[in-house]
C-alpha cells in the first residue's frame, strides 16, 4: 500500500487553498452585514443581493453581456467547426500557418489586439464603438478555444466512419450532417459553453472597444473605484463566479466525455 | 486522405473552402488591424487631426536621449521621456518574477497530478482548471480585498490582536502586482507541465532506479530534463501575456506598481496620442518576441523537444 498522506499531497492541498482562498472571500463577504470586506464578520444578510437586483444600469450591463456572449459563442463555434474539420481532415498547404495565426490570441497580450482594433475601427474606418465591435473582437479571441476543443474531438473518433458513409453514397454534406456532426456534438456544446464564458468574462477588449453601452465586466470595473459600491460588487461577483463555475464544469465534463468515447 | 466534396469542390479546394471563414477573420481581425497599428505609428497626432505624412518621431520619442540621465532604482536612464524605458524594464522584471514564481509553484502540483494521483484524476484536473475560466477581473479584485488597507489580512490580523495598525505596505506596490499575477496565471502553467510529465515513459524511471540513481538523482537526470518542453512552454505562456497586462497593475499596483500596459492605455484613451501609443505597443511586442526567441535559443528548445518527442 502506498502512503496516502505524503508531503506532496499536503502541497496539493495547500495549492488548492491558495488557488481558491482569495476568490472565495467574495461570496463570504457578500453575505456579511457590513459595507467593508473586513473581519470580524458581523451577521448574515441578503441585502447586498437585493440592492444589486434593484440596480437598473447593472441589469442593463448584464443583459448586454448575455446577448453578446450568446451571439459570440454561436458565431465562434460555427466558424470553428469547419476550421477544425479542415485542419484535421485535409493536409493543406499553409494550414499550419493559419492554425498558428488563429492561436495568437492565446499568447499575445490582449491590449495589443484591443488597441490595434481601436485604431482601425475608430481612426481609419470611423466606425462608432458599440456592442457590435466588442462582439467582433470576442469572436476573434474565442476562436482558438473553439478550434482546440473541436479538433481534439474530431481527432478522437474513428475516421473510417466518415469513409464508410461516403462509400455508402453520402455526399460531403450528408456525411457531415449524419456522421461528423452527431459524433462531434459533445464538443460543439462544450465549445459553445466555453466561448460563452470567455466572452462573458472578458474585460480588456470590451474596455477599449465598447461605446456608451457597457458589458458587465466593464460596468463592474467602473464600480470598483467607489468604495461604497463594494457590497454590490461582492454580490454581483459571487453570482458571476457561481454561474461561470457551473458552465465550466459542464463544458469540461462534455469535452472529456466527447474525447474519451473512442469507438473500440 | 479522404475524398470529400464541399459545395461542389473536392480535394484541397474543399479544404480551403472550409477554412475560408477563419481566413476572413484572420484578415479582418488580425492582419488589417496590425497593419493599421503599424501605419498609425508612423503618423502624427495634431490636436483632433491626424497628420498622415511619414515620420519616425513616435519611435524617436521613446528613445530620445537627454543630457541629464534620470535615475531610477540606481539605474541611469539617459532619455528625454524616461518613463517608457523605465516602465518597459519594470514590466519585464515583474513578469520574469511572476514567471519564476508560477513555474516554482505549478511544477510540484503538475508532478503530483502526473505521478501521485491515481483515482479521481479528472476531478483534480477540473479543480485546477476552474479558476482559470472564471473572471480574470474578479480574481484580481479578490486580491484587492485581501491586501487592502481595510482588507482581509489587515482586519484579520487586527482582530486577532497581532497588529494594532493596518499594514500599508501590502497593497499598491510591485510585489502586490507580482503576487496577484502569480495567483491569476498559476493554473495556466500546471497543464502544459503535467502533459509533459505524463508522457514520460515510466520504464525510464525504473531503469534509472535499477541503475542505482537515488530518487533525487532520478528526478534531476531523467524526470526534469524530459519535462522541460512543457515547462518551457508554460514559462512562455505566462511571460508573454503578463508583460502587457493592464488589469492587475491598475487594480492593485497603485502609482508605484504601474506597468507598460498602463502607459499604452493612457496614450490611447487619456493623452489622445494614439500614434505614440501604437509605436509603444509595437516596440513592446518586438522586445517580448525577441526575448522569447532568445530564451528558446538559449535553452536549446528545438533539441529538447526533438529529444522527448
Amino acid at each position: 500500500m502506498r502512503k496516502i498522506f505524503t508531503p506532496l499531497t499536503l502541497y496539493a492541498i495547500l495549492f488548492t487553498v491558495f488557488l481558491y482562498g482569495p476568490v472565495l472571500l467574495m461570496p463570504l463577504f457578500s453575505f456579511n452585514d457590513n459595507t467593508f470586506a473586513v473581519f470580524p464578520l458581523k451577521g448574515f444578510t441578503l441585502k447586498h443581493y437585493a440592492s444589486m437586483a434593484a440596480n437598473g444600469s447593472m441589469l442593463g450591463a448584464l443583459w448586454n453581456s448575455l446577448v453578446v456572449a450568446t451571439i459570440v459563442a454561436v458565431i465562434a463555434t460555427a466558424v470553428g467547426l469547419p476550421t477544425a474539420i479542415a485542419l484535421t481532415r485535409y493536409r493543406l498547404r499553409g494550414g499550419g500557418a493559419i492554425a498558428a495565426a488563429l492561436m495568437l490570441p492565446l499568447v499575445v497580450p490582449s491590449i495589443i489586439f484591443a488597441v490595434a482594433l481601436l485604431v482601425i475601427l475608430v481612426r481609419i474606418l470611423n466606425v462608432e464603438l458599440s456592442l457590435l465591435t466588442v462582439g467582433a473582437s470576442h469572436v476573434f479571441i474565442c476562436l482558438p478555444f473553439a478550434i482546440m476543443v473541436l479538433m481534439s474531438r474530431l481527432e478522437g473518433f474513428d475516421k473510417s466512419l466518415e469513409e464508410a458513409s461516403r462509400d455508402l453514397g453520402e455526399d460531403g454534406w450528408g456525411t457531415f450532417r449524419r456522421v461528423t456532426l452527431p459524433l462531434a456534438w459533445p464538443a460543439v456544446i462544450s465549445s459553445l459553453l466555453m466561448c460563452f464564458i470567455i466572452s462573458f468574462d472578458e474585460f480588456v477588449m470590451a474596455f477599449f472597444l465598447s461605446g456608451t453601452d457597457p458589458t458587465l465586466p466593464v460596468f463592474l470595473f467602473g464600480q470598483l473605484r467607489f468604495p461604497n459600491k463594494l457590497p454590490g460588487v461582492l454580490a454581483l461577483g459571487s453570482l458571476i463566479l457561481l454561474v461561470s463555475t457551473i458552465l465550466v464544469v459542464a463544458a469540461e465534463l462534455l469535452r472529456r466525455r466527447g474525447v474519451q468515447e473512442k469507438p473500440a | 486522405m479522404p475524398r470529400q466534396t464541399v459545395a461542389g469542390l473536392s480535394g484541397p479546394a474543399a479544404g480551403y473552402a472550409l477554412l475560408s471563414p477563419a481566413m476572413l477573420i484572420i484578415a479582418a481581425m488580425l492582419v488589417a488591424p496590425m497593419l493599421a497599428l503599424v501605419t498609425l505609428s508612423f503618423w502624427t497626432q495634431n490636436g483632433f487631426e491626424l497628420d498622415t505624412s511619414f515620420t519616425l518621431a513616435n519611435y524617436w520619442a521613446l528613445i530620445e536621449p537627454a543630457d541629464e540621465p534620470t535615475m531610477w532604482m540606481g539605474i541611469p536612464f539617459p532619455f528625454k521621456n524616461p518613463v517608457y524605458a523605465i516602465l518597459m524594464l519594470k514590466s519585464l522584471v515583474m513578469s520574469l518574477a511572476v514567471t519564476a514564481a508560477v513555474i516554482l509553484i505549478a511544477y510540484p502540483m503538475a508532478y503530483f497530478l502526473a505521478f501521485r494521483v491515481t483515482r479521481y484524476k479528472a476531478l483534480w484536473i477540473i479543480i485546477i482548471t476552474i479558476p482559470f475560466w472564471t473572471s480574470y477581473l474578479l480574481r484580481v479584485f479578490s486580491w484587492k480585498i485581501m491586501l487592502g488597507f481595510n482588507g482581509v489580512i489587515n482586519s484579520g490580523l487586527m482582530s486577532l490582536g497581532i497588529i494594532s495598525e493596518p499594514l500599508s505596505f501590502l497593497l499598491y506596490n510591485p510585489p502586490a502586482v507580482v503576487i496577484t499575477l502569480t495567483h491569476a496565471w498559476v493554473t495556466f502553467a500546471v497543464l502544459p507541465i503535467y502533459v509533459s510529465l505524463e508522457k514520460i515513459d515510466r520504464s525510464l524511471l525504473e531503469a534509472a532506479t535499477d541503475l542505482g540513481d537515488s530518487k533525487w538523482q532520478r528526478f534531476r537526470r531523467v524526470t526534469l530534463p524530459l519535462s522541460l518542453p512543457g515547462t518551457i512552454s508554460a514559462a512562455l505562456l505566462v511571460f508573454i501575456p503578463t508583460v502587457g497586462d493592464y488589469v492587475t497593475p491598475t487594480l492593485v499596483g497603485g502609482p508605484g506598481g504601474t506597468m507598460i500596459g498602463n502607459s499604452i492605455q493612457s496614450l490611447f484613451l487619456k493623452q489622445d496620442n494614439s500614434p505614440r501609443g501604437a509605436a509603444l505597443s509595437i516596440v513592446m511586442m518586438a522586445i517580448v518576441a525577441l526575448l522569447s526567441l532568445l530564451f528558446m535559443w538559449a535553452v536549446g528548445y528545438r533539441k529538447i523537444r526533438a529529444r522527448s518527442a
